[in-house]
């Protein structure tokens, strides 16, 4: 065997829609000979050519950029969204990071809040609800304006960067012990919140993006960081922080901002 | 009004509300546990300090209020959040990660939490309401007393080292985790926030665990110091008044 190939004992969660029970599949037989060049995708993509070649329904998986920056993707890998390799999506895992014969178990993103459609595909159209409430700016914008004619300071729009690197893929809500969407959420709150053309809806859209997020069934955040640690864009926890802050201004305000 | 519902109904305003109640705990807990170290200067000492606190109303009510609300609003909500949470993953995973981030004191919060209720209950038993005959008949005035003959029964040592240690993996995640959720978050600071707030919590959880231990080995407790701090009551009627008790 070349050493650019590994055989892989894997197991792959096979659920056929919301109702059905679920279980794992060993699909080890259709593993083997995986180039170690290929991504965990591409893997996936060969075990289901040889599964349907046998007749079997290929595995259901999300995916599109295969470039890690769409948020499409996403399984859980032995127990970690996008798998143990830090600050990577599931596209950009490749299987060099896999030992010959490794023991692979991929499971769905799991969490009330994200129904599984089949296999390892979930709904997330939760997340598009929260950003629906308030992950916007109602400004007529018309042409486009000039640059730099908002000055924002560059520690500002650093920041504000960070979050808005968030590719919205919901690996912190599968790591999260509580199956809390808080570090997206927070994200998607700091990208406005911190600029300038965010101030006149800030805490409007900080009381309506917690409570979609709340009634899509997410949980509370405790604090205990597994999602900063899962997130393949580095969003860290100190943007939920940054939400607390804003929630509690938000509690003391009503709609025109104005202190209670 | 549809605002300030978002400190009450929302996670993150619930949870502002545990850390904001929390920590007014944790400071009172600190508090609490200077004042006893007054143990060891001596029974005069502590007993004197016993009656001080008794013999200022607006101090000792106003804290039993405080602490009153803190405990009831921490519980409902931490029970809230707690029972919400655990609908949020209606399905676990089935190969759940074996390398987690998290502590296991954070995640033995909803453990170490209403196990320290039944403990504040049975502490405040012990102590002051009624006040209990535990290795001695209780005696309101002098606390001294009702600490060195509590604490040489084994098993009220046992339970008290036992909710300190509890108290001290509660605190060791709840502080650094209160700060967050406030919202006093900082990259140039977390480490020695976590620093500080690791500190307290053994600082808490140690020194309340050294007071029954010095009992139990005669460090203090003594024949001697037993007899003073009787002596001072020995003067006045001894009345019965375990209503008016105070927390030691
Ligand atoms: C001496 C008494 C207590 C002190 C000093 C204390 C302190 C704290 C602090 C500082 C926090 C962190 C708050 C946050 O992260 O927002 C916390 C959280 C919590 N407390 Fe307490 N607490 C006490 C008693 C209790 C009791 C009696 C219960 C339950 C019956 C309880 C249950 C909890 C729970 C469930 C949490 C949330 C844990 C999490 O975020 O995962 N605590 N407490
Ligand atoms: S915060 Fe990170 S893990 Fe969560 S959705 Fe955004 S990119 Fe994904
Ligand atoms: S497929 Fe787009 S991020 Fe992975």
């Amino acid at each position: 065997m070349s050493d650019d190939t590994i055989d892989l004992r894997l197991h792959v969660w096979r659920q056929r829609g919301p109702g059905d029970e679920g279980r794992f599949a060993d699909y080890s037989k259709y593993a083997k000979r995986i180039s170690t060049h290929a991504s965990f995708l591409e893997m996936l993509d060969v075990v289901n050519e040889r599964l349907a070649a046998d007749g079997e329904r290929p595995i259901a998986f999300d995916h599109d950029c295969r470039e890690g920056i769409c948020g499409m993707c996403g399984a859980v890998i032995n127990g970690v969204p996008h798998g143990h390799r830090t600050l990577t999506t599931t596209c950009q895992l490749h299987m060099r990071e896999f030992q010959n014969g490794a023991e692979v178990f991929v499971e769905p993103f799991r969490a009330t809040a994200f129904p599984v459609i089949e296999d390892l595909m979930v709904d997330r159209s939760s997340f598009d609800t929260i950003v629906q409430a308030g992950g916007y700016v109602s400004v007529r914008t018309g042409a486009a304006p000039d640059a730099n004619e908002i000055p924002v300071p560059k520690q500002i729009a650093d920041r504000a960067m960070d979050a808005a690197a968030c590719i919205g893929c919901g690996a912190c809500v599968a790591a999260c012990p509580n199956a809390s969407a808080s570090l997206f959420l927070s994200a998607k709150l700091a990208h406005l919140n911190l600029l300038p053309q965010g101030q006149p809806e800030r805490y409007r859209r900080t009381r309506a993006m917690l409570a979609a997020h709340d009634d899509a069934g997410f949980g509370g955040c405790t604090n205990h960081r597994e999602c900063e640690a899962a997130c393949p864009k580095g969003i860290s926890t100190d943007f939920i922080a940054r939400m607390n802050r804003d929630v509690i201004v938000a509690s003391l305000t009503d709609k025109d901002g104005n202190l209670i | 009004m549809q605002a300030v519902l978002t400190l009450t109904r929302s996670t993150v305003g619930q949870k502002v509300v545990v850390a904001v109640t929390g920590v007014i705990l944790f400071g009172f807990v600190i508090g609490h546990l200077a004042g006893n170290l007054l143990l060891f200067v001596g029974p005069e000492a502590f007993n004197a300090y016993a009656a001080g606190i008794k013999g200022n109303p607006p101090l000792l009510w106003g804290t039993r209020v405080t602490l009153l609300v803190s405990v009831v609003l921490h519980v409902t909500f931490t029970m809230q959040l707690a029972r919400r949470n655990a609908t949020a993953r209606a399905r676990g995973y089935q190969k759940p990660r074996k390398d987690q981030i998290t502590t296991y004191a954070a995640r033995t919060m909803i453990l170490s939490g209403p196990l320290l209720f039944a403990y504040i209950l049975f502490h405040i038993a012990h102590f002051t309401a009624p006040g209990l005959d535990l290795g001695g008949t209780f005696h309101p005035e002098n606390v001294y007393a009702n600490v060195v003959n509590g604490f040489r029964t084994w098993w009220v040592s046992a339970i008290y080292i036992f909710a300190n240690f509890l108290l001290g993996l509660h605190l060791f995640h709840g502080g650094w985790s209160a700060a967050q959720s406030i919202g006093a978050q900082s990259p140039k600071y977390d480490a020695l926030k976590k620093q500080v707030a690791v500190g307290l919590a053994v600082f808490v959880s140690a020194g309340n665990i050294f007071i029954p231990i010095a009992v139990l080995t005669q460090l203090i407790g003594s024949a001697d110091q037993l007899a003073r701090a009787q002596a001072a009551f020995e003067t006045e009627a001894v009345t019965e008044a375990a209503t008016g008790a105070e927390e030691e």
